[in-house]
């Protein structure tokens, strides 16, 4: 029993900030289930939402699922940053400070940027190129299931068993049970391959969903752009995240079957692991930039009032570094001893990158040239993204450039430059997507005065934030150090570090608020188009209907809505009553959230070694997969007068 | 796709294909395949590297492996990629019996392999050459295992299709999942074929 107790709680469970943490999540948890039942609201919950396999539902759960993630990553970040504000400080103790930074890592690229990439994937898509729905509306229920519960399962480490300690990255041998008891490390193995299996299908899903259920006339040409970089960044998940499982599963073979994959006395190789994984990692950093690419030719184009200039060049470039980010992983690790030549190889394929880039960034730029620009928080975080990212960019060629890379590797300067690209180019691109789209699955829009205030603490909290970084990487200050003394002169530019990174929390929190006060109070969109967009998700309800389109729309021009607007054509959205027909639609089904419930108590089993619950689990897999394949009654009918009725609502019907 | 079909009805699509739902699965079959195929590739690297890294006094791959039964496994893996094809066919020519029959046969060859292969597997062990000893020997049974998890699950998979078959005949729903099959079937020998030449004939070099 004792045995059992130290294993559930060892000390790190047990300091003062995961004790009232744990008092905080039991008082959230009992305020959750008090309210669902008092106001009988668990068969909604079940019926609306756990079951859905909507894409527009699932896109909002994406959405809500990214926003809790950031709040728990953020929170990490201001740990970090106040336990660094000033020398010498023990807030967090050096065990400490390691859980937190790997937490830090891990929840903001695989529980946070990862699903809102999908939220946007969800809620855009299928409108996007005008079509009921994804490919397979249960598989992309699954992949939400999923993320849903390898998020739960990462996050409670930190109540029940330890965190994981070995950075975002856990390189062996201080993965190894040897060098890393208790189970905080498994907890992070098991996360990530089970949200990686989800990734993986969310991947299958969007390319067959953008390759065969295009509206008719919309050629791969006549694509918006966010569809071309979500078949792009699709094609990149199939091909960048095998590499991470067998690394993920290679490490927790080691752990607990005792392998010899990652140790050195029995032949293992460290190194095998640090290849495998950067082959997923580098062009996963392609996958968390390419939809933000997307979103701002949408936004930069509707904002300016002008078609995005240079339509395939951009095409060609978004190829052209889907291509090269598979040649660049080395140079994650160019001190590890590779040799000259090699380095050499991957310093220039890893700068070659940037030449497509800067080609976009032009394009974006010559987009708005002579446009007649509306200043709204979607534009600002595209408009803030051009400068952030560039700086961005030119720090990462400094890194490319090999004998850089051995002064700069490893110091502050790697964290302000991996920071200024991910945050300017993947956050502000998801916040931009997420104040562009939110009318259109929410029927309200997000007030434009909250949201600027958000957006100005956020963006110069980052500067302020992550330029002093660069200074203090150059004044030797390395990563994944706790504390530091006096005297190296760091203590100011830290200080001015961490006050920035307080500025962004309180930016996180004002948007928050701006949220939640708009689906209260927000302005409500009746017209559907509150942007004049360009594309074709502008062209139905806000929220749009279950069926999205009563009459599947022609294409005939790459800004498909923008042309029937000029062409005074939009009367094509209203359809006659004669000519609904009843339309079939994917049925809700409780198997995707069971499955994700049996990958669940599976992966705790295997955490833990308790063979009997992982059995459990993977039992409860196998009974879904059965259940699913014998069940052909998928599919539902809308009837005819149900879409006459939604539809007249709307305004929508003509005569 | 070149598939066996009479030559009377080149000109109309396979039952499968007619149906705009089933088509999307397929499509999306293959290019779950494409990832699956990478998974291999990853673990294949990783054999690749390791199989000279044999530890102190571990066995190295020409001490370790005995050709017999890696070549039954190969003659009855290549065979059950035969009557699959068969049973295509006969699902071509709109046979249901045939299909069944043919499918039961793959099933039966998928069976003998993994019997096979768990009882090489054994063999080893019982000779004291398990996972744990080397780098070698775990990338050996974590390759060669994953490859054999996967057949395991083709036969639980054909089993699922038998009964479906038999309960529902031959509709465009059906005839897919029985294409899909054959596609993973098929896929799985060639891994096979693979892992045959660069863990066992260049294991005996």
């Amino acid at each position: 029993m004792s045995s059992l107790l130290a294993l559930l709680f060892p000390p790190s469970t047990t300091r003062n900030m995961e004790l009232s943490a744990d008092v905080l999540i039991i008082l959230s948890s009992a305020a959750i289930i008090f309210y669902l039942t008092r106001w009988h609201r668990w068969k909604y919950l079940w019926r609306e939402w756990l079951t859905t396999v909507d894409h527009k539902k699932i896109g909002i759960m994406y959405l809500i699922g990214a926003v809790t993630m950031l709040f728990r990553g953020g929170t990490d970040a201001l740990l970090l940053r106040a336990q660094l504000a000033v020398p010498n400080n023990h807030l967090l103790g050096p065990l400490h400070y390691d859980e937190i930074f790997t937490t830090h890592g891990t929840i903001m690229i695989f529980f946070m940027a990862m699903p809102l990439i999908f939220a946007m994937f969800n809620i855009a898509i299928p409108l996007m190129i005008g079509s009921r729905d994804v490919a397979f509306p249960r598989l992309n229920a699954i992949s939400f299931w999923l993320f849903a519960f390898a998020a739960f399962l990462f996050n409670i480490s930190f109540v029940i068993g330890g965190s994981p300690n070995a950075g975002w990255t856990a390189y062996p041998p201080l993965t190894e049970l040897a060098f890393n008891p208790g189970v905080g490390q498994n907890y992070y193995l098991m996360a990530l391959v089970v949200t990686g299996l989800g990734t993986t299908a969310t991947g299958i899903n969007f390319l067959v969903t953008i390759l065969r259920m295009r509206a008719p006339g919309m050629t791969l040409m006549r694509m918006p752009m966010f569809a071309w970089t979500t078949l792009v960044t699709s094609v990149l998940i199939l091909f960048a995240f095998p590499p991470l499982t067998v690394a993920m599963v290679l490490t927790l073979f080691d752990r607990l079957f005792g392998t010899a994959f990652f140790t050195i006395g029995r032949g293992g190789m460290p190194m095998m692991y640090v290849n495998l994984f950067w082959l997923f990692g580098h062009p996963e950093v392609y996958i968390l930039v390419l939809p933000s690419f997307g979103i701002f030719s949408e936004v930069v184009a509707t904002f300016s009032r002008k078609k995005l200039f240079g339509y395939s060049t951009m095409v060609y470039s978004v190829l052209a570094i889907t291509f090269l980010s598979y040649g660049t992983w080395v140079h994650h690790f160019f001190t590890m001893g590779a040799g000259a030549a090699v380095n050499v190889f991957f310093g220039l394929s890893t700068i070659l990158i940037a030449i497509p880039t800067g080609i976009k960034i032009f394009n974006w730029i010559f987009t708005m040239w002579n446009g007649r620009i509306k200043m709204t928080v979607a534009m600002m975080w595209a408009l803030a993204f051009i400068p952030t990212f560039v700086v961005g960019g030119a720090t990462g060629v400094m890194l490319g450039a090999v004998p850089g890379d051995y002064q700069f590797h490893n110091s502050y300067f790697l964290i302000a430059h991996f920071h200024n690209v991910i945050i300017g180019g993947t956050v502000f691109g998801l916040m931009s997507g997420v104040y562009y789209w939110w009318p259109k699955v929410t029927g309200r829009l997000l007030n434009e005065r909250q949201g600027k205030w958000a957006f100005w603490l956020f963006f110069l909290g980052f500067w302020v934030t992550f330029m002093p970084q660069y200074a203090l990487g150059f004044m030797g200050m390395t990563r994944r150090m706790y504390t530091y003394s006096h005297g190296f002169g760091w203590s100011s530019l830290n200080l001015i570090s961490t006050i920035g990174a307080f500025v962004m929390g309180a930016g996180f929190v004002v948007m928050v608020y701006n949220f939640v006060w708009s689906q209260i109070h927000g302005e409500i969109d009746v017209t559907g188009d509150p942007w004049n967009g360009r594309t074709l998700e502008w062209s139905t309800p806000s929220p749009a209907p279950e069926y999205n389109f009563a009459r599947i729309p022609v294409v005939t021009d790459r800004d498909a809505w923008w042309a029937m607007k000029q062409e005074q054509k939009t009367n094509v959205v209203q359809i006659k009553p004669q000519e609904i027909t009843d339309i079939e639609l994917p049925k809700s089904s409780g198997i995707p959230f069971l499955m994700g419930l049996s990958f669940f108590v599976f992966s705790v089993g295997m955490v833990f070694s308790w063979w009997w619950i992982a059995g459990a689990g993977f039992l409860g897999f196998v009974v879904c997969m059965l259940v699913g394949t014998f069940d052909y009654d998928d599919h539902k009918e809308v009837p005819r007068q149900e879409i006459q009725n939604t539809e007249s609502a709307f305004g929508r019907l003509q005569g | 796709m070149n598939l066996p079909v009479e030559p009377d009805s080149t000109a109309k699509l396979p039952l499968e294909f007619t149906d705009n739902h089933e088509s999307l699965k397929i499509l999306g079959f293959w290019s779950f395949l494409a990832t699956d195929l990478l998974l291999f590739a990853s673990l294949f690297a990783v054999y690749a590297v390791y199989q000279s890294r044999v530890g102190m006094a571990g066995p190295s791959p020409d001490q370790l492996f005995k050709l017999g039964p890696a070549v039954v496994e190969t003659l009855l893996l290549l065979t059950s990629s035969f009557t699959c094809g068969l049973a295509v066919y006969q699902m071509r020519r709109n046979h249901k019996r045939g299909t069944i029959i043919w499918l039961a046969v793959t099933l039966l060859l998928g069976v003998g392999f993994v019997t096979t292969e768990v009882r090489e597997f054994v063999s080893y062990i019982a000779m004291g050459d398990s996972w744990h000893h080397s780098a070698f020997l775990s990338a050996f049974f974590t390759l060669v295992g994953t490859h054999g998890a996967h057949v395991t699950f083709g036969i639980l998979w054909a089993i699922t299709l038998i009964i479906q078959l038999m309960g529902r005949g031959l509709t465009t729903v059906t005839t897919r999942k029985m294409y899909m099959f054959a596609l993973y079937w098929h896929f799985l020998d060639i891994i096979w074929v693979f892992i045959f030449t660069v863990v066992y004939l260049n294991g005996k070099i």
